[in-house]
């Protein structure tokens, strides 16, 4: 991965300026500690000094100069971090265990830090301490201190590290962060890859999850979801294309050359009526009809299956649907012999589209009686179970071979023993995008003992709550 | 009675105002929207034709705009788009009844003259009468020469129907969206069958039957 790469990645910028913020605070925390700790050391040692010199002043008022000196002398010896010198107005030095005057540095109200020598282990060591001069009459001038080196040290070492510490956050953190974008990205190329790959026409590419049900996972499935639908977007397209240019040419052809052929007869000015013109147009007509009503068909299943209808879902009652179905076919079914029956039940509330289950439902019986021997019967009858909600219609006819049950669901699917018999073959395919539509289900079973039932299996989330109540009475 | 055709294919614009002219109409045509609302709005007609897409102007746009300015002429919309969800929406806009492309001449006919029907109120009736056939609305009793017919529900509706555009041509579309409400067509011609039940019990031993099929087009009911 290139550093170009890196730094213009989003995850990158977000790190580089946390590890910066970080860094930042990390300094300002650490100066705040070391100032406040410092000054309490100081005002510590500023303490000390200041009680001694108070001391001392009043060893100068009882005892005078010579007592003061003699006091010096006496503490001096004591040792340990304690400095004393007393000098005259040449700061030459009279009593104290420094050896001279050393270079001081004034800093507020007579306050100096200075650094002296020391033997530690028989050798001279140059150590800091902070203290204060005092004024005795005459010129004579006190200096006490106190030895503030480990102090000094401390600090010299906080102020050294300080900045490599700094630099080390800053090293660290850019390595981590480019760590956590090198992964971030290498999940992003694997989506980005396979968009790719997609665009450049491989549709059934999709993006692997890693399993983990993070924030990239989501994504995947979300993509994937939205893959899905655009496939069987262009596959409904890709159906349609196919069904047209298969089913449609057939008769478009038929219809020209019974035109051309009309045209031919008169053009020989053969012994044609003017009836037999007429009714060879008819005939034209009648075959123009039948080829909308194949292409509206065709378009409706399209679009109800691609769900790019924007059709109404509304809440309407499946009983009342198949009523209605069931008046509009009774004359039919009365002419071919057939008994239509609407087996009772309570109101079954459901939300959907009247208009294309009652199209779905119009299809389904309408084939029922078509595939009906005379003296047979056709039911319909709505039921709700635990599997779903059921409109379902069953007939007495021949029923369809196992084997071809998922198929006659196809487009222009007509099994043969119905090839005779007038139809689109696009009866099924329709109530099949209708049950799509709705997220129910077309199953077909046997009915027994002989006979076919077509039910559609709407979920049962698409039941309407008024339902539960009248289907309990 | 005076028709605007607004169809921007020319071709088909012909047909139609030819048709129109042939069953005794007299045809106003424009070929874009601007124009066939201002004709819509500058003379008076008793029905517009109007296709719903159109150069200039949507013809939805066009209506809604008629609308806005207080002209109720009946307006049936033309339209080549699917039509599931666009039928709703040209009623919606104003339009008085829909035709799908491609139609035959024959619907759009009987449609039109259903439309002019509706534009002239004839109070409210509460008794039909065609020949000797009454229907009483109020009752829900029909009578033919004075004995009682037994009618269905739907099959009163289907004769109140076509009672209140007797000597009008009535398609099979038509009679499935006012009767039975439903917008598609059954794979089998159900409405024959209903007709022909109908038929029987309207017309059958009497003389002259009332109930015709017209060749090609649908069924009208009228006194001979």
């Amino acid at each position: 991965m290139r550093t170009g790469h890196l730094l213009r990645t989003q995850a990158f910028r977000i790190v580089l300026v946390y590890v910066v913020l970080f860094a930042f605070s990390v300094t300002a925390l650490l100066a705040f500690t070391y100032w406040n700790t410092v000054r309490t050391l100081d005002g510590q040692t500023d303490q000390i000094v200041a009680a001694e010199i108070t001391g001392l002043a009043e060893q100068y008022q009882h005892l005078g100069l010579r007592g003061l000196a003699e006091t010096v002398r006496s503490r001096s010896t004591h040792g340990g971090e304690a400095l004393y010198l007393l000098t005259d107005r040449l700061r030459r030095p009279l009593a104290g265990n420094l050896d001279s005057w050393p270079q001081t540095v004034v800093t507020a109200e007579n306050f100096v830090e200075f650094d002296y020598e020391r033997p530690v282990d028989g050798k001279l060591e140059a150590r800091r301490a902070r203290g204060r001069m005092f004024a005795v009459t005459g010129g004579f001038v006190l200096l006490v201190a106190q030895d503030v080196h480990e102090r000094f040290l401390t600090r010299r070492m906080f102020t050294t590290t300080l900045p490599w510490t700094v630099a080390l956050i800053l090293v660290l953190g850019l390595a981590g962060g480019a760590l956590m974008s090198r992964k971030i990205l290498r999940r992003l190329d694997i989506i980005n890859r396979t968009s790719g790959e997609i665009m450049a026409g491989d549709l059934t590419r999709r993006v692997p999850r890693i399993g983990s049900g993070d924030e990239f996972d989501m994504l995947a499935e979300n993509l994937n979801h939205m893959l899905d639908r655009i496939e069987r977007l262009m596959r409904g397209l890709r159906e349609v294309t196919d069904s047209v240019a298969h089913d449609l040419r057939t008769p478009l052809n038929r219809l020209r050359n019974r035109l051309e052929e009309s045209v031919m007869w008169l053009n020989a000015g053969g012994a044609l009526t003017k009836e037999d013109i007429a009714g060879e147009i008819e005939r034209a007509i009648a075959e123009t009809d039948q080829l909308i009503g194949t292409f509206n068909a065709l378009l409706l299943i399209a679009e109800t299956d691609a769900g790019t209808t924007r059709a109404a879902m509304t809440a309407l009652d499946l009983v009342s649907v198949a009523a209605d179905v069931t008046e509009l076919y009774e004359p039919l079914a009365e002419e071919r012999k057939v008994t239509l029956t609407l087996i009772p039940s309570g109101d079954v509330a459901i939300e959907g589209n009247r208009s294309l289950i009652a199209q779905a439902l119009a299809n389904l019986v309408d084939n029922a009686i078509k595939y009906t021997p005379a003296g047979g019967h056709v039911r319909i009858g709505t039921a709700v179970g635990s599997a779903g909600v059921d409109l379902w219609v069953s007939d007495s006819g021949p029923g369809i071979p196992h084997q071809d049950r998922t198929r006659v669901v196809d487009r222009f699917v007509r099994l043969e023993a119905s090839r005779n018999t007038p139809g689109t073959g696009l009866g099924l395919s329709l109530v099949a995008a209708v049950a799509h539509f709705h997220n129910a289900a077309l199953i077909l079973e046997d009915s027994l003992p002989t006979g076919l039932k077509a039910i559609l299996r709407f979920p049962r989330a698409a039941l309407r709550a008024t339902s539960f109540k009248n289907a309990a009475q | 009675m005076r028709i605007l055709v607004v169809e921007d294919d020319l071709e088909a614009q012909r047909y139609l105002v030819q048709g129109l002219k042939e069953s005794g109409h007299v045809v106003d045509e424009a070929s874009d929207g601007e124009t066939g609302l201002s004709l819509s709005l500058s003379r008076s007609y008793d029905v517009a034709i109007i296709d719903r897409m159109l150069p200039k102007m949507d013809g939805l746009k066009v209506v809604a705009e008629m609308r806005e300015h207080g002209n109720l002429t009946p307006v049936l919309f033309l339209s080549a788009l699917s039509e599931v969800d666009d039928r709703v929406k040209g009623l919606k806009a104003g339009g008085d009844d829909y035709l799908a492309k491609p139609y035959a001449f024959v619907e759009l006919l009987a449609r039109i003259d259903a439309l002019l029907r509706r534009r002239t109120p004839s109070g409210v009736k509460t008794r039909l009468g065609v020949g000797d056939l009454e229907l009483d609305l109020l009752t829900r009793a029909a009578k033919r020469s004075g004995t009682d017919i037994e009618l269905q529900p739907r099959e009163f509706r289907l004769l109140e129907y076509l009672m209140r555009h007797a000597g009008q041509v009535v398609t099979r579309t038509m009679l499935l969206e006012s009767v039975w409400e439903y917008h598609f067509d059954p794979q089998t011609n159900v409405i024959d069958v209903h007709i022909s039940r109908l038929r029987a019990k309207i017309d059958k031993g009497f003389q002259a039957p009332l109930l015709h099929t017209v060749r090609g087009a649908g069924y009208m009911i009228r006194a001979h």
